[in-house]
């Protein structure tokens, strides 16, 4: 496939800018697409180079790889055995902490008991050591990376969940269980750590004895976490392997954190 | 070239000048409703008759409004119904009781008007909300949300309810007077009837203003999908629905969003309309 890069090049020639004859196509996962385009614009403002993002899913990022249509795709997960063939290239990673408040003596809870509260078989803090008291499941809304994230780990359907909260973004779910002792819930674990340092009366719960830790989930131990991945095709081009270095710079770490990603640390 | 040397020119160029600003904002408030219209006419055609059922699970294509429009009602009406006597009682008192007290109080209550929605959600999230779980859990719920909305909508139903009553002609409260009637008796068998038709075409605009209120209700509602039959239970407003699904939803899921933002238009233009008839009426009578 020639013909984008062709028409990208004759459009900077007519413009009369065309002082570099690079550009890049990125496609794939509307998780991560956000925070491509951000990163894209920063590099496009200091090198000039043209990055196209697109959403899509991380099953377009994979097809548009190998089709040559992109020369990277977005995946937000692993690489499966049968995607052997293309490179995946880290560059971060995306958890979910399950929190409760401070004050809730219960400290640890197995997925089966997650899944229980979530599904309203259990409804009181009694059932795992806890107050007599109602528990107060706080939930994210549809379309949201979290709540897919949260679904898949507990192999869970969103009509199976009873919640008595749902929320849009991760600080309402930080401000409601922080202001219920009997409330849980679940945010991106980058947000839930940074406001428990904070201070926010919040227990992050640890998940199959794993504490919820960021060192935790950079070594990849952290059950509840993906990664987010650029997959290529072959050798990378001068223009890709330039692309690659300058986001995953730990200069660039300031914009993960703000869409509650982990980058990766090199 | 015009010239405004002539009465005549400068006359017929401040009407076309009224005209133009006129057409706009047709222009714009036809844009909108097109919009909606062509957004969402396929999927109404497609699942128009699935949008009355109790079963919004977007994820697997189902799109039932029910529960949600219910939510909407519910909560405004119960927002209304707290802040409307509070308002009438409140406007009468000042200006037939306590008219020393009157000048202070409706400054206070102007400035409550100007506050901004989210900083009166905010007060729901961390004070109101709280306080309600202590009562009855979850906290986040139908009463919270028609609490937090009943404030919002009091300073200008007061603020309307006086306008009424200042209408009124004076000629009324001094007939009343000579005829020594007491002042409980004058408001509840002359004034309020008198200006009734004013208070309520008011309170219906208000009631509208508390259902396309967004981000107040998104943070103290609960926001869980279901049918408000407690109080205490949380409930999901069509615009709350709108507000935190808008930003991720794609496809057929967002074009279903456009269809319930059809769905609050026609609400509010038919409270318009009544709001309309109202004041007609007391037109006639006066």
């Amino acid at each position: 496939m020639i013909k984008l890069p062709v028409l990208v090049m004759a459009l900077l020639a007519l413009a009369g800018c065309g002082t570099r004859e690079d550009s890049l196509v990125i496609t794939g996962s509307s998780t991560i697409a956000p925070l491509m385009t951000e990163l894209a614009e920063r590099y496009e403002e200091t090198t000039g180079v043209q990055v196209d993002v697109q959403s899509g899913g991380s099953g377009r990022g994979i097809s548009d790889t190998r089709q040559g249509l992109a020369d990277f795709g977005m995946v937000s997960r692993a690489l499966k055995a049968e995607e052997g063939d293309l490179t995946a290239h880290l560059i971060g990673r995306d958890g979910i902490a399950m929190i409760v408040n401070a004050l809730n003596p219960v400290t640890r809870l197995n997925d089966a008991q997650i899944v229980a509260i979530y599904t309203g078989e259990q409804q009181s803090w009694s059932a795992f050591g806890g107050n007599d008291a109602a528990i107060n499941v706080v939930h994210k809304a549809d379309g949201r990376s979290t709540q897919e994230l949260f679904l898949e780990h507990f192999g869970l359907s969103n009509d199976r969940v009873k919640p008595d909260m749902v929320i849009g973004e991760n600080q309402q779910g930080i401000k409601a269980v922080a202001g219920d002792v009997n409330a849980i819930g679940y945010v991106s674990i980058g947000t839930a750590i940074y406001e428990a340092d904070a201070g926010a009366p919040l227990r992050l719960l640890p998940l199959s004895g794993v504490p919820a830790t960021l060192e935790q989930v950079d070594q990849g131990h952290y059950p509840l976490s993906r990664e987010l991945n650029l997959v290529s095709q072959g050798e990378l081009s001068d223009a890709a392997s330039e692309f690659l270095a300058f986001i995953t710079d730990p200069g660039q770490a300031g914009i993960y954190h703000d869409y509650y990603f982990l980058p990766v640390s090199r | 070239m015009i010239t405004i040397s002539s009465r005549f020119h400068a006359d017929s160029l401040l009407t076309w000048l009224l005209r133009l600003t006129g057409a706009a904002a047709v222009l714009v408030l036809g844009g909108i409703i097109a919009v909606l219209l062509i957004q969402s006419a396929p999927f109404m055609l497609e699942h128009g008759s699935a949008l009355w059922r109790n079963d919004w699970q977007p994820g697997q294509a189902r799109y039932g409004m029910a529960a949600m429009i219910a939510g909407s009602i519910v909560v405004s009406v119960l927002a209304l119904v707290i802040a409307g006597p509070v308002a009438v009682l409140l406007a009468a008192w000042l200006r037939y009781f306590a008219p020393s007290v009157r000048r202070p109080v409706l400054t206070l209550v102007e400035l409550m008007a100007g506050i901004p929605s989210v900083v009166y959600g905010l007060w729901g999230m961390l004070v109101l909300v709280p306080w309600i779980n202590r009562l009855a859990p979850p906290g986040a719920s139908w009463l919270a949300a028609s609490l937090v909305l009943a404030l919002m909508i009091l300073p200008l139903a007061l603020l309307v309810t006086d306008t009424a009553l200042g209408q009124l002609p004076a000629r009324y409260l001094q007939a009343g007077q000579a005829l020594s009637l007491s002042r409980v008796g004058m408001l509840r068998r002359v004034l309020l009837p008198q200006a009734g038709p004013a208070i309520v075409s008011g309170l219906v605009l208000q009631f509208g203003r508390a259902l396309g209120e967004t981000m107040a209700v998104l943070m103290v509602a609960g926001n869980v999908v279901r049918w408000p039959t407690s109080l205490f239970d949380p409930v999901r407003t069509l615009t709350a629905n709108i507000a935190v699904e808008m930003a991720y939803a794609t496809g057929d899921h967002r074009v279903a969003l456009f269809a319930s933002g059809l769905l609050l238009l026609l609400v509010t233009a038919v409270l318009l309309a009544l709001s309309w008839r109202l004041r007609g009426e007391r037109h006639e009578m006066a």
